[in-house]
């Protein structure tokens, strides 16, 4: 592909290509794996399109009826403490991959959603209710209790980091 | 006849299906070929029962490991039958959960490149931190 064509093209495509082109580069060297790497990502698609198509969904409802200034409000730079509670339980019940939610949030970051409030939303994904029994069987109750009261704590810790190194001017 | 707000509502959606697509499908991919290309067995490997460093190897490997989070808790109940030490595994799940390296470009693309990389550094400081003070509050209580 000519060079000039491809710096035309927006980032999001040229990682698309990239990625293409190094399933080409593996289809060269090892083409049992290319094979393999593809029918597990037919798979995966398969899983993640039912996801997607919420997100999509969600996003419609947010443009249609969510106003910038309803997002600035509860999810802005004066949410406070309740912007931090709304993106620790939002974390916790979202579904899904991480990346699947991050056209929602860039979205919702346009009509004013804090970094700190991403940052933690993001972070609460970890905290998966419908796998907490999985985690309980393998490492135990008193474990996984432990862990998600640490992991809400650092989730609030990790948004302020965010957010102060991205406002920190030298 | 849908109104003017649905129309609006629908037109800015779909310019971001447009823009997010290519990005989430270019995920899937790197994943799937990751998944592929990192042997299960490596991770029981790479583990010494050091106080420090096994939270640290964990952080490391969760972050360049991928999929499903129950992965993460099948590998981490296997490495505890192997005789690794909880400190290691719970950097290990908790990174895998957190950082993301190999959904790093994605993040960058969408939600800003200094944002995606601060982010997933505090994360993966904060594993090492949650994984020490996960393993000595369990053995207080």
């Amino acid at each position: 592909m000519n060079i000039k064509i491809f710096s035309k093209i927006n980032g999001g495509l040229k990682f698309l290509i990239l990625i293409i082109f190094l399933y080409l580069v593996c289809a060269i060297l090892n083409f049992d794996l290319f094979i393999v790497a593809l029918s597990r990502f037919v798979e995966l698609l398969k899983e993640v399109v039912p996801i997607i198509l919420i997100v999509f969904i969600i996003m419609f409802f947010s443009n249609l009826l969510l106003e910038t200034k309803k997002i600035t409000k509860y999810l802005g730079h004066n949410s406070g403490i309740s912007g931090f509670f709304l993106s620790i339980v939002f974390g916790i019940l979202s579904a899904g991959p991480i990346y699947m939610w991050y056209p929602l949030l860039a979205d919702f970051k346009e009509k004013g959603m804090k970094n700190s409030l991403i940052a933690t939303f993001l972070y609460n994904r970890a905290i998966k209710i419908q796998l907490l029994p999985l985690m309980i069987y393998y490492f135990s109750l008193k474990f996984t209790i432990i862990l998600s009261i640490y992991m809400v704590i650092f989730s609030v810790i990790n948004g302020i980091l965010v957010e102060k190194s991205l406002t920190y001017k030298k | 006849m849908p109104s003017t707000k649905a129309k609006e509502a629908a037109r800015k959606t779909w310019n971001a299906i447009k823009n997010s697509l290519p990005i989430l499908l270019g995920v899937l991919l790197f994943i799937t070929l990751i998944i592929e290309i990192i042997p299960k067995d490596l991770y029981g490997k790479v583990f010494t029962n050091h106080g420090f460093l096994d939270p640290l190897l964990g952080a490391i490997f969760g972050s360049i490991a991928a999929g499903n989070p129950l992965n993460s808790y099948v590998i981490g109940g296997e490495l505890m039958n192997q005789g690794v030490g909880l400190i290691g595994i719970t950097a290990f799940i908790l990174s895998w959960v957190t950082v993301g390296l190999v959904q790093l470009p994605a993040e960058s693309l969408m939600l800003g490149r200094k944002f995606a990389i601060s982010r997933n550094a505090f994360s993966f400081i904060s594993a090492i931190i949650i994984a020490i003070l996960t393993s000595y509050t369990l053995t207080i209580l």
